[in-house]
């Protein structure tokens, strides 16, 4: 071939990409979940390659076999139809699809982030009776909190890990949708207020990887990273004692002042964390008097305040709800207020520590 | 709510002078340019003497031509604005690493990705959509008008009234800083305090009623008003895409109004559908959201697969192939696009079984999609293939369509798309289909029937030049985004540290570049051709050699569109009648039934979109005055009695003689 230099350098670029793409993270991770998965974009991308290779190929070739100009080619201007074409044309792709229909009924299934853990690595099942490593996520504005209730320790925007440990993350989120993301570890998963999601992960090599929010949740988002640590069980040991040395504790009062908006958070650990701190999160109850989602639920359950079926138990007889609104803070219900204690026995309400 | 005490504020509500963004230079000066543009455009058509006839043939007009023209014109206006904050985003995210922060502070460039999605899709994809179904689909079925002229009318103001209101948003006050779906709680009242989600909500409130609206027509109109002789498998494939994406939006842009209408419950009135606290769920705006958005997709593609269908067996001078599995691929497009929304959101936390379902049955719509591409490919197969500027178009959409369409089966794989969602490889997909299927779609169309609303072609080198652009310019800007994604680098950053990722932005701002001298060269073909009509002039009414009835008329098609109903035997109906060597009528002609202009769709959307800029900003007391003049307005239309008139069938004579001479001259 005679091309320019420049042109050549052109002809190039596409490999490159191929090359680039080949060698990102997702392509070649470090936990076995996000392995899992990236191998799975390979062999999905291929199974589709059959198809979609041909189409391409045929569609240059036809245009250009059948230009105007080509008089040499078969003209035929009525033919439109051949039953054998058209199944041809419905089977081909129906086959990739069931192909690839039976890869996504069982890869979703093994690789469910709701699912413990039966594996490590190709052929390393997971010892039995091994406990997972529990995290507790909070996607906050805009930061990341991790909490270990094991250890008791609570870190901000830095994540670590032992390797070859499998890990169950819990995840929430304090006031809007975030999604909770490592790539070299696994797939991500959404941070929602109100809600618990749960992914569960392991880290095979020790290392030092990126994570971040990979949900758009307003002006400090480009900026809600941190940095995940693979570690050896031995330098985990010591991320923990380290942590644990700083000696300040979690309160809930200084959970509600760390909600607050703030942008590129430094790493922050505390040794201790308030009891119950993480539950509170979820059920949106962590500042004092605000009734928790799961006893508004359990009030729901029972038919809902004043009605027959609370007013049979004699429970729930006279409750006053108390909405607080102000025009620039959120509608919460601070509090409830019960003739009869009893209330307090069937239903944890008093959430002030 | 009201405060009688204070009357500026029951006048201005929470308007003030603090909403103009005098102190943004960028806008600042974006505003003079639109004042000095608008001015001069003023100036212009004032100079020209045109404002009678734009009021009197175009605003008021029912006629469906120039109602399609209208919103065609509506959608390349709105183009060229979302395409501004295209260029903003990516040269943002080309020059915005480690200590350089860019140009647009995160307030700026959230606003800006906001409005380009809202305005690519609204504002751009559907308005472009819409009037090519408007222009062509009565031509294709031998109707004179669709079956609710004014109504129509009434739906054209009302998209224009949402654009008005997204545009405003640009000087007075803000946009959304949500993301396009504005999920909550992001897009509640205790994030989003100030106007930017109410601008969206209400602009899209109004826009949808006419979305809606102009769905029902069209419904309408292939339904009732086909000519005689064509049977529901003899409709042309466009006109059964048409057919189809009206279902889709009357059966889904409903649950958008009512989700968005949750929404501004939770904003106006303080309830807690979606808010985190009370009971509200998120996710319930998410499902309900996406159960329109998906089918959304397919409103927006289903019509151009029926402008490829057209343009494909044109161009090859052939049949197309395998019509009838052509249209029940389409069918079944219609019916799945409802079964697939969940896969927007797998990462939920769904269970398996859940994101199973909605994956597989999200690749079993790949099946009938490339059944289609099969049926075009086989359209070629053995034809004659002029590369007019349409087909080029065609070939570029089949090629880069398919790139799109497996990328996208490959998100619907849940355990991939864990790793794949929010990224910039979805980015880099969902442009992938809607460039390279929607827009490669809409240029195929506008070049395919350009001559027939104007009486002229347009020019082919500015035509080719523009298709380059738009190709070249698509993959050097988006296959960047396929690695970025891969690397993990998610969507809607404005600020990246890692500089290793920058070159790909840089090419990709590039390509970008190339996409903007895409739309250049096609904006210079209009007016090349323009200036060239004489010699670009078609008398024939066919100049491609074409098969469906719209090119059995004139061009530009007379009021009438057809002096006598034509009578249909064959699905290619015009190719048909001209095989059997099918004469001219030029005689026996009669008096006309049509329906006469009004200027009530523009007064009653004006007063709509007045009503939606009071809610947005507050004024309740221009609200009630507004919201009082719509029904009104509305009702006295009710009894406007003069709403029909005869062409004669003199003047019915006079037109088709004209053109009998025409003919005659070019023969």
């Amino acid at each position: 071939m005679h091309l320019p230099k420049r042109c050549r350098s052109l002809l190039l670029f596409p490999v490159a990409m191929l090359l680039a793409g080949c060698n990102t993270v997702l392509m070649s991770p470090s936990g076995d979940v996000a392995a899992q998965q990236g191998r799975l974009i390979v062999v999905s991308t291929l199974l589709m390659l059959l198809i979609v290779v041909p189409v391409i190929a045929l569609t240059l070739l036809f245009a250009y076999r059948y230009r105007h100009t080509n008089k040499e080619a078969t003209y035929k201007p009525d033919w439109d139809h051949s039953i054998q074409l058209e199944l041809v044309i419905w089977a081909a792709p129906l086959l990739i699809v069931i192909a690839l229909g039976a890869v996504t009924w069982i890869s979703t299934h093994t690789l469910d982030p709701y699912r413990a853990l039966v594996r490590i690595g190709a052929d390393r099942p997971v010892a039995a009776g091994t406990k997972p490593l529990v995290v507790e996520v909070v996607a906050l504005d805009w930061k990341w909190l991790f909490v270990y209730p094991e250890q008791g320790i609570a870190v901000v925007n830095e994540l670590a890990a032992p390797v070859d440990r499998p890990i169950h993350f819990k995840i929430t989120s304090s006031s809007v949708m975030n999604s909770f993301f490592v790539p070299a570890l696994a797939g991500q998963i959404y941070a929602m207020p109100g809600m618990e999601t749960t992914l569960h992960a392991v880290i095979n090599k020790p290392g030092e990887f990126e994570g971040f929010s990979a949900n758009y949740s307003g002006a400090g988002f480009s900026h809600m990273k941190f940095k995940f640590h693979g570690l050896a069980t031995a330098d985990f040991d010591k991320w923990v004692q380290g942590a644990k040395g700083g000696g300040t504790e979690l309160s809930r009062d200084g959970y509600l002042q760390l909600e607050k908006p703030s942008e590129r958070e430094p790493v922050r650990k505390f040794a201790t964390v308030a009891p119950g701190l993480y539950d509170a999160i979820v059920n949106r109850c962590v500042a004092r008097g605000t009734m928790c989602i799961k006893q508004m639920a359990a009030i729901d359950a029972r038919g809902g305040l004043g009605t027959a079926g609370d007013t049979a138990n004699g429970t729930l007889a006279s409750l006053n709800l108390n909405l607080v609104t102000s025009p620039k803070s959120k509608t919460l219900v601070s509090a409830i207020c019960a003739a009869d204690e009893r209330i307090g026995a069937p239903l944890p309400l008093a959430t002030a520590n | 709510m009201l405060d009688f005490s204070n009357p500026t504020k029951l006048i201005f509500g929470r308007l003030t002078w603090e909403a103009i963004p005098y102190h943004e230079p960028i806008l600042l000066f974006t505003f003079i340019g639109v004042v000095l543009g608008g001015l001069g455009m003023v100036a212009a058509l004032t100079y020209f003497k045109v404002w009678g006839t734009l009021w009197r043939d175009w605003f008021t007009s029912i006629d469906h031509k120039k109602i399609g023209i209208m919103y065609i014109v509506l959608g390349i206006v709105m183009l060229l604005r979302g395409f501004a904050d295209a260029i903003m985003m990516r040269l943002q995210q080309a020059i915005a690493f480690g200590d350089n922060v860019g140009y647009l502070p995160p307030h700026h460039y959230d606003q800006v990705f906001t409005a380009h999605g809202v305005i690519m899709i609204f504002f751009v994809a559907m308005p472009l959509v819409t009037g090519l179904m408007n222009y062509i689909v009565p031509l294709q079925i031998g109707a004179r008008d669709v079956a609710f002229p004014f109504l129509n009318n009434f739906s054209l103001w009302m998209t224009v009234g949402g654009a008005v209101l997204v545009m405003a948003s640009l000087f007075v006050g803000e946009f959304a800083r949500t993301g396009w779906l504005a999920y909550p709680p992001l897009s509640g009242l205790l994030q989003s305090p100030d106007v930017g989600v109410d601008y969206y909500l209400w602009s899209l409130q109004i826009a949808g009623i006419g979305t809606t609206l102009s769905g029902i027509n069209l419904i309408a109109t292939i339904v009732k008003m086909r000519a005689p002789g064509m049977t529901m498998m003899k409709m042309p494939v466009f006109t059964w895409t048409a057919l189809c994406t009206n279902v889709l939006i009357v059966a889904s842009f409903p649950v958008l109004a009512g989700a968005l209408a949750l929404l501004l419950m939770d904003r106006y009135v303080g309830t807690n559908f979606f808010t985190a606290d009370l009971g509200g769920s998120a996710m319930l705006y998410v499902n309900l959201i996406w159960i329109w958005g998906h089918p959304e997709v397919y409103i927006l593609v289903l019509p151009v697969f029926g402008v490829f269908s057209e343009v494909v067996s044109t161009f090859s001078g052939k049949k197309l192939f395998g019509y009838a599995s052509m249209v029940y691929a389409t069918v079944v497009i219609t019916i799945l696009s409802y079964l697939v929304w969940l896969h927007h959101f797998f990462t939920m936390g769904s269970g398996a079984s859940v994101n199973s379902f909605f994956g597989i049955t999200t690749m079993i719509i790949s099946i009938p999609t490339g059944a289609k591409i099969f049926n075009w490919l086989f359209t070629m197969y053995h034809g004659r293939i002029k590369f007019e500027v349409p087909m080029l178009w065609t070939v570029g959409f089949m090629v880069t369509f398919v790139i799109g369409g497996m990328t996208g089966v490959l998100l619907a794989v849940p355990p991939a798309d864990f790793v794949l969602h929010n990224s910039l490889f979805l980015i880099a997909h969902f442009h992938n289909v809607i460039i390279g299927g929607v827009v490669f779609g809409l240029f195929a169309g506008i070049n395919y029937w350009f001559p027939k609303a104007f009486g002229f072609k347009l020019d082919a080198f500015w035509g080719k030049v523009s298709f380059w652009c738009w190709l070249v310019g698509f993959w050097v800007a988006f296959a960047p985004l396929y690695v970025l994604g891969l690397m993990g680098v998610t969507r809607r950053i404005s600020h990246f540290d890692d500089a290793s990722l920058q070159i790909w932005f840089q090419v990709a701002a590039v390509g970008a570049g190339i996409v903007a001298l895409g739309i250049a060269a096609f904006l210079m073909q209009l007016w090349v051709s323009w200036r060239n009509r004489a010699a670009l002039r078609d008398v024939t009414g066919d100049p491609w050699q074409g098969r469906t009835l719209e090119w059995s008329t004139s061009s530009p098609p007379p009021d009438y569109n057809f002096a006598f109903t034509p009578v249909v035997h064959d699905h290619d109906a015009w190719y048909d009648m001209k095989q059997r060597g099918h004469q001219r009528p030029t005689q026996g002609f009669k008096a006309i039934h049509m329906p006469k202009n009004t200027a009530a769709g523009v007064v009653i959307a004006g007063l709509a979109t007045l009503c939606g800029f009071a809610l947005i900003w507050h004024m309740w007391l221009l609200v009630g005055l507004s919201f009082a003049a719509v029904v009104a307005a509305a009702i006295i239309h009710t009894f406007n009695y003069h709403r029909d008139f005869h062409i004669e069938a003199g003047i019915v004579e006079r037109t088709e003689q004209a053109r009998t001479r025409a003919l005659a001259a070019a023969a």
